[in-house]
């Protein structure tokens, strides 16, 4: 896993500026510590930072084929990449090392741009092809691996982080209204999009060419999500559905777990699906693994109970991390230094800290169970959906809710406990012909925080229609679907790339310089799990029932009984919880905030006395969407706008405020809030 | 006597929840409009977190007890249900 960065120029022959690669490159360095290595010729410039897994001593980056002529850098894993060594070698391709990068040169001369339809893995990689003089950027099917870029009057760059973009100062820096607005919608942009204008994402499951004299990029799709149609293979048995899914996870892990000239940890959360994997890792390893856990001082969030049993069943050496509000609190700007966007959730900041253990432990390679809940229809998201269908079927009937109520006790743990107001929550939005009939609500209260922008940057981000553009991207036959696989690809295409396995994901272990591998996020997991019938999914209202039935003998019996914790950390409580976070009072005090230009002085000043008064404690759920939003969103304009993202140096570790950037007027006079002072610049970007 | 006092107290229940709710869920945005009788939940000013501070605030500003069962959107979901719920409630009990 690696850091990697580059560009192309406009007009070859042209001195590449190895300067610009080595600034991109070094903005890289907590990916890759290891080792940098480039490429460069009269076209293009590649550059790579290491973080060596596979192959330590031969698998250096750039890598080329036999002559030269193709070139790759390469942020991730080909996990098949013996099998594909093997079998291009038999027809006739030399590899000199034993690294997974090295095939992915091979693989694009004899397969061409069809090479990736047979990688399994998590890749995103910039590959050269001098004699066609075509750059090719690709990314992985599901978007675990990150991959930016943006053009310039001069060159297209693109990197793993957009940090790394930042390095040349021909490129803008300005927020985006639209990325903005898929933020305050879906709680993250959705790819090609980002929060900063002008920088755009490889789809997942796409690659982009670009050369030539027209400079034009072509955009290519090579896998996307599929789900059968609805009622398809209600015949098979849960057994046979089970025993399936069983074999390919099994093999999706052994795969990752094996592919590593390295050691290998897991993560244990204490729920099913990590604890299925660490069972695997354990049957695979034949010999104790290495976990690692977060823990919370808050009893109702903590789950150190059900991760001791699973390691006293698995039987592994274990460490965990104990995150407390003070120490989420204070690495918070780093957090948001690394996500690179405004989040709702303190949540990826424990993640944070538990990467940093890892590393600290020597270990560089975790497998954890994420992806499972979207695979496999684990969310709340998913069941509420099948509620809120049932009660659609009769919207009249007074007692479909109090029946609700009677059978599904979970609903006490929901949005209301009583059954007249978990009515009223489970009817809003609740049109049975609308695509994203599921996410609506969801998306409706996150849209609420929009009261909080300042008139002109609402006005600009709330006019775009962004949930009519992502369902406009659902494949014709969804029609045909199942209601939930409509949802799973709502929240496979929007949440998981652009939340779960961005800031919660890729973000937080490349902080730390830590691999994580997601054995549920094979795709061969994902083809066979959307081709298992709904009902062994979502059985009744119980979640992952055919994992359960898969792996019921590797798994502690309390584990499998357990009702599905969705993972939280202290919210509020982490910047008004008692602990002095300097930093926040700063960041949120009406001077900083009215410069900034974003939100409103007075509703961040309100928001503020309401935390307080409470010591962020017990608050509602939107009023922590709304705190953790300002503050993240303030933080990344700080850091990117006015600042260029190249330091962490905006926050001291005293909790003082270094480099007060000034809000630079436009050359009109106008303030212009959603831009910095680079914006200023002649130089356009964008497309 | 009686019935000009319940009048006036009317008309001040609504105003004084609506600026708690401008002030509390929305803090400060007046351009966010919603009617008398418009749903808090349906239109989202305030989520399930949200009716326990409104239940809290109209428990200190009426000097009232909402009792569990009486928390259900026909009292407490809309301006108009708040007014005729609490001036039910003040009518039960001594002042």
């Amino acid at each position: 896993m690696c850091g990697m960065c580059g560009f192309l120029q406009r007009i070859p022959g042209r001195r590449s500026d190895l300067e610009l690669l080595a600034r991109m490159t070094a903005r890289l360095a907590h990916r890759g510590p290891e080792a940098v290595g480039r490429f460069h010729d009269s076209n293009v410039a590649l550059g790579h930072s290491r973080l060596a897994i596979i192959d330590p001593e031969g698998g250096a980056q750039p890598i080329s084929n036999e002559d030269g002529s193709v070139w790759v850098i390469h942020n991730g894993e080909i996990f098949n990449y013996l099998e594909l060594g093997r079998e291009l070698a038999a027809r006739g391709h030399r590899l000199r090392t034993h690294s997974d990068a090295e095939v992915i040169v091979h693989a694009w001369e004899e397969w061409g741009r069809d090479c990736f339809t047979r990688f399994n893995g998590q890749w995103a990689l910039a590959l050269w092809d001098s004699s066609r003089r075509r750059l090719v950027l690709s990314r992985d099917r599901l978007g675990i691996r990150p991959l930016y870029y943006v053009t310039t009057r001069e060159r297209l760059l693109f990197a793993s982080e957009v940090k790394a973009l930042f390095a040349d100062p021909a490129v803008n820096r300005s927020l985006d209204p639209a990325g903005l607005a898929e933020f305050f919608t879906f709680w993250c942009p959705v790819a090609p999009r980002t929060v900063f204008e002008g920088v755009r994402e490889v789809k997942p499951g796409h690659l982009i060419e670009v050369g030539g004299k027209s400079f034009e990029l072509e955009e290519r799709c090579y896998w996307a999500l599929d789900f059968p149609l609805r009622g398809a293979g209600s015949d098979r048995s849960l057994r046979d559905a089970a025993e399936s899914l069983r074999a390919r996870l099994s093999e999706a892990t052994r795969l990752r777990f094996t592919r590593s000239d390295v050691p290998v940890g897991a993560y244990v959360s204490g729920g099913l699906d990590s604890s299925v994997i660490a069972a695997l890792v354990a049957r695979e390893s034949g010999r104790p693994p290495v976990t690692f856990s977060i823990r919370f001082t808050e009893g109702e969030l903590d789950e150190g109970r059900y991760q001791k049993r699973v390691i006293e069943r698995i039987g592994t050496e274990h460490h965990e991390v104990l995150a407390g509000c003070d120490e989420i609190g204070a690495v918070f700007p780093e957090v948001v230094r690394h996500t690179e966007r405004p989040i709702l959730r303190a949540a990826p900041a424990p993640l944070y800290l538990l990467s940093r253990l890892v590393r600290s432990r020597g270990y560089k390679v975790v497998v954890t169970g994420e992806g499972a809940d979207e695979v496999l229809a684990g969310y709340d998201i998913f069941r509420e959906l099948k509620v809120r269908l049932f009660l659609a079927r009769a919207p009249d009937s007074g007692k479909r809710p109090a029946i609700l109520a009677r059978l599904y006790p979970w609903m006490a743990r929901g949005p209301s406990s009583t059954p007249a107001f978990a009515r009223a929550f489970f009817s809003k939005e609740l049109d049975p012909t609308d695509p994203a009939v599921s996410h609506r609500p969801r998306w409706t209260t996150t849209r609420s925080l929009l009261s909080l922008l300042t008139p002109g940057v609402r006005e600009e981000v709330a006019g775009f229609p962004v949930e009519e553009e992502l369902i406009a991207r659902l494949p014709a036959e969804h029609t045909s679907w199942d209601p939930v696989a409509r949802a799973q690809w709502l929240e496979m295409t929007a949440l998981l790339p652009g939340y779960i396995l961005s800031s919660q994901g890729d973000r937080m272990l490349m902080a730390h310089s830590v691999e994580g591998r997601f054995p549920f996020l094979d795709h061969e997991v994902v083809e066979l799990a959307n081709r298992i019938p709904m009902h062994f999914k979502l059985f009744g209202l119980e979640e992952k029932h055919v994992l359960k039935e898969a792996f019921g003998d590797l798994v502690p019996a309390e584990i499998l009984r357990r009702p599905k914790q969705p993972y939280r950390s202290p919210d509020a409580a982490s910047f008004f919880g008692g602990g002095r976070v300097e930093w926040v009072t700063e960041l949120l005090r009406p001077e900083s905030v009215r410069r900034a230009g974003l939100f409103r002085p007075e509703a961040v000043e309100g928001l503020v006395a309401k935390c307080r008064a409470v010591g962020g404690s017990g608050m509602s759920n939107t009023d922590n969407m709304r705190l953790v939003g300002v503050i993240s969103t303030m933080l990344l304009h700080r850091q990117f706008i006015e600042g260029d993202g190249g330091s962490c140096e905006t926050f001291s570790g005293n909790g003082r405020v270094s480099g007060e950037a000034g809000h630079s007027p436009t050359r009109d006079g106008r303030s212009r809030p959603m831009q910095g002072a680079a914006q200023i610049s002649d130089t356009p970007a964008g497309h | 006597m009686q019935d000009v006092r319940i009048t006036s107290g009317t008309a001040t229940i609504k105003s004084d929840v609506r600026q708690f709710i401008v002030r509390s869920f929305l803090f400060g945005d007046e351009s966010t409009q919603f009617a008398d009788s418009a749903s808090l939940l349906q239109s989202n000013l305030i989520d399930s977190t949200g009716i326990l501070e409104l239940v809290q605030f109209i428990e200190e500003t009426y000097s009232v007890i909402v009792a569990d069962e009486e928390m259900i959107p026909e009292n407490l979901d809309s301006l108009d249900n708040i007014e005729r719920y609490v001036v039910a409630k003040r009518a039960q009990q001594p002042i």
